[in-house]
């Protein structure tokens, strides 16, 4: 009798020893702060290579069975994984992380987007609907989206409420410190102008006090072509233009050579953590981007 | 205020307390059990307590925060001109409405994408019909300009359990008629309980990979002999339901089964009267479904690995069993095995570079009824089964952003019949190199040349023919993800 109900209580406790939340991040970026907020309680898992393009991952079936699995779903919201997050969606047959959902978290909703074009063309390129969706570059916003996850965290698992909250805080804290640090450093090239490759920092721009409006591709998501270049070769020259930033899946060549014509330096700019090597979190990812950026302006390599 | 509260609480305890203990025997034991639990008591309600105004404070911290934020934004705008009235941050998920557009894809919000296709192509062949030699339906079937398809596509969320999709494809005959078709149509459960799907309509049958894929997303100008001469020019595509189970194994591994009424033109080597009511050289009957085992059945297992990081295979086998129109009692069995491979690197640019392999084998066994005899016909032809295979692989290299280069081998093998002498079963292999130009998701450009070689068998002399196609493909509206 007594061996019974220990096989019971045994079997009543095994869901418990597996109680970690089974969280799916759509990004490295978001899958970097449910790490950090989440610890030991949760499981996390990316979907998205932090070194390849989120504008187009493959939809491999093998990323539907993490979505099959998943209790918790964060996406950026802003339409960076809507060229195949939905057809994953589709098959992912998980009822967990359907829309409306407190296990669906769109982490977007929690913070105003900069850029939401009036009219919608695609003559005008590969342009979001809802706004410039790599709003993480702001620290800011990334503190917002923190607190969100933290929140949906909470919701979803109210033991470890108390947890995620205080990890959260202190994440946020680390972040608010870090800030101070990073304006510091930024602030002598306030107002300078800074190429890229891709319109993909405008919220950093923002937050930081720089221009970086000089862009290789014509329109977003057409390949640069030499005429264009040759203009934002001589624009960059008339502005000062000290650096160039480059995304390590955008074409790397290009990039060099025109930095080279206009005597700045290239900079490998990764959005996620991880896309660059020794940035495995946020802050550390941030802090590369900004060293190697105050770095550049003062004319150094 | 938090004293206030504390002595308040306090006295209402001790009050309680106080009634209870009147109505209690006053015994030692029990009053100082009594004081354990108004003890225990005050310290919940102190944490509780703490716990909310914690909340309260941050609350307001969160606001104050908001405040600023909204004050540094309102100072200069940004160098991009966004617009002034941003959309306010919208509340954190709440329970669905009818109200609620639910985004499926697409660049606006709202309850369906619509996107219209237009593909077509321009060929130059030495056949001097290439409709002799292409397998009909979405295929170049005349000399210069040819309108392969103007598919119009609906989808989206019907409501939270389900979603829906309809395509329609209208095309223009050489005779320069319209025709108007329905592709598919159909509504697919969202999340059902224990893994399953179900979807319902009239929709592609899961064999295989070039049969689930429309016209556009080809690699290639042309549908794959194999799947022309098996599967029908226009694939294998009827009404019917389907249900499919994802198990619970390490990798991806789905068990589909599709249960259609596989009849007419689209059921290709199933009850299909054919062209003048003629299939596979004898007349057709008018066969009616007389049970559940008269419907064409399509199971499919599908299994996928990452072999690495940068590759993934996707293997499957399938199935197409069903009655044909040849005979009282003919049944058609199909069978096929598919291999994908791709590969991708990490830091792939827009999705390239890349390469992806795919092959497809199939084996037909017909049974071919033996006709009727018909005034004026000397010999009626007996019963026969074919047996017929085929196979089609195909590499293609995106080698450049926007450029891939493909090239595609196919064989038909055809059990030789003194008998039956019908063109379609013709011996043959072909050969398809390609070039395509993505100018960007949304339009294409592809040239490829094909050379094809059709064996001799009684009644044909062997042929052979090659010709030039340029395609060009644009999308206009919000068009649903590929599948992998």
């Amino acid at each position: 009798m007594k061996s019974l109900i220990l096989t019971f209580a045994l079997l009543l406790a095994a869901p418990l020893a597996h109680a970690k939340l089974q969280v799916v991040a759509t990004l490295p970026d978001l899958g970097a702060l449910a790490s950090r907020i989440g610890g030991d309680r949760v499981e996390v898992t990316v979907l998205a290579k932090p070194t390849e393009d989120p504008h187009f991952v493959d939809p491999k079936p093998s990323l539907i069975l993490k979505l099959n699995r998943a209790d918790a779903l964060i996406e950026g919201g802003a339409d960076l994984e809507v060229g195949w997050l939905p057809a994953l969606l589709d098959s992912a047959r998980n009822p967990r992380i359907q829309p409306g959902t407190t296990g669906r978290i769109a982490v977007a909703s929690a913070i105003p987007l900069l850029e939401v074009p009036s009219a919608l063309s695609r003559a005008e390129g590969d342009i979001h609907a809802k706004g410039n969706p790599h709003f993480m570059m702001d620290p800011e916003r990334a503190i917002t989206v923190a607190r969100r996850i933290a929140e949906a965290l909470a919701a979803l698992d109210p033991p470890g409420a108390a947890a995620y909250r205080e990890r959260g805080a202190s994440l946020e804290a680390e972040i608010r410190a870090a800030m101070a640090r990073w304006k510091a450093v930024l602030a002598p090239s306030a107002g300078k102008h800074v190429a890229a490759y891709h319109n993909s920092w405008v919220y950093f721009a923002e937050r930081f006090g720089l221009k970086i409006d000089l862009f290789l591709e014509p329109k977003p998501g057409v390949p640069p072509s030499p005429s264009h270049l040759a203009k934002v070769i001589e624009d960059a020259k008339a502005l000062g233009v000290r650096a160039v930033l480059v995304e390590p899946f955008q074409d790397r060549k290009t990039a060099d050579f025109v930095a080279q014509r206009m005597g700045a330096t290239s900079i490998v700019a990764a959005q996620f953590p991880n896309g660059v090597p020794g940035t495995p979190g946020y802050v550390e990812l941030l802090d590369a981007l900004v060293t190697r950026l105050a770095t550049a302006m003062k004319g150094g390599g | 205020m938090k004293t206030y509260l504390c002595s308040f609480s306090l006295a209402l305890t001790l009050f309680a307390a106080s009634t209870h203990a009147a109505d209690a025997p006053a015994a030692p034991a029990t009053s100082e059990a009594a004081l354990e639990r108004l003890q225990k008591t005050l310290h919940e309600m102190e944490s509780r307590h703490q716990q909310e105004m914690d909340a309260l404070r941050r609350q307001i911290a969160d606001q104050r925060a908001a405040i600023e934020k909204l004050q540094a934004s309102t100072s200069p705008a940004p160098a991009a001109g966004a617009q002034a009235a941003a959309p306010p941050p919208a509340a954190p998920s709440r329970p669905w409405s009818p109200s609620d557009p639910i985004r499926v894809a697409g660049n606006a919000q709202g309850f369906m994408n619509i996107s219209f296709d237009g593909l077509f192509t321009a060929a130059a062949t030495t056949a001097p019909r290439p409709g002799d030699f292409e397998m009909g339906g979405h295929d170049p079937s005349q000399r210069g300009f040819n309108v392969q398809g103007l598919e119009t596509v609906f989808d989206g969320a019907v409501d939270p359990w389900f979603k829906g999709q309809a395509n329609f494809v209208s095309q223009i005959t050489d005779g320069g008629d319209t025709t108007f078709e329905a592709e598919e149509a159909w509504l697919q459960t969202s999340s059902l309980p224990g893994n399953l799907q179900a979807k319902g309509g009239l929709f592609l049958g899961p064999f295989g990979r070039l049969n689930q894929q429309h016209a556009h997303a080809w690699d290639f100008v042309n549908q794959s002999i194999v799947n022309g001469r098996f599967l029908g020019g226009d694939g294998l595509r009827n009404p019917g339901a389907q249900f499919s189970w994802l198990a619970p194994l390490p990798w991806f591994s789905e068990l589909t089964v599709a249960i259609q009424n596989g009849s007419g033109e689209t059921a290709y080597s199933f009850r299909n009267r054919g062209d003048g009511d003629t299939f596979m050289g004898r007349p057709t009957l008018d066969r009616n479904l007389r049970g559940f085992g008269d419907l064409l059945y399509v199971p499919r297992w599908e299994n996928s690995f990452d072999l690495t990081d940068e590759q993934t295979v996707v293997l499957g086998t399938s199935a197409a069993l069903g009655p044909n129109d040849t005979g009282p009692n003919a049944r058609t069995e199909i069978y096929g095995v598919d291999l994908t491979w791709k590969w991708k690197p990490s830091d792939s640019s827009g999705g390239f570079p890349f390469v992806k392999w795919q092959s497809e084998a199939m084996l037909r066994r017909f049974e071919a009824g033996a006709a009727d005899p018909l005034p004026g016909v000397a010999d009626p032809l007996p019963d026969e089964t074919f047996r017929d295979w085929g196979a089609y692989s195909q590499v293609v290299w995106g080698f450049a952003k926007g450029w891939t280069a493909g090239l595609r081998g196919e064989y038909l093998h055809m059990e030789v019949s003194p008998l039956t002498t019908d063109a379609t079963r013709q011996q043959r292999w072909r050969v398809s190199p390609n070039l395509t130009w993505y100018l960007s998701e949304f339009s294409k450009l592809r040239l490829q040349w094909d050379h094809d070689e059709l064996g001799s068998m009684p009644g044909f002399d062997s042929r052979r023919a090659d010709a030039v196609f340029l395609q060009f493909e644009f999308l206009l509206g919000a068009h649903g993800a590929h599948k992998f």
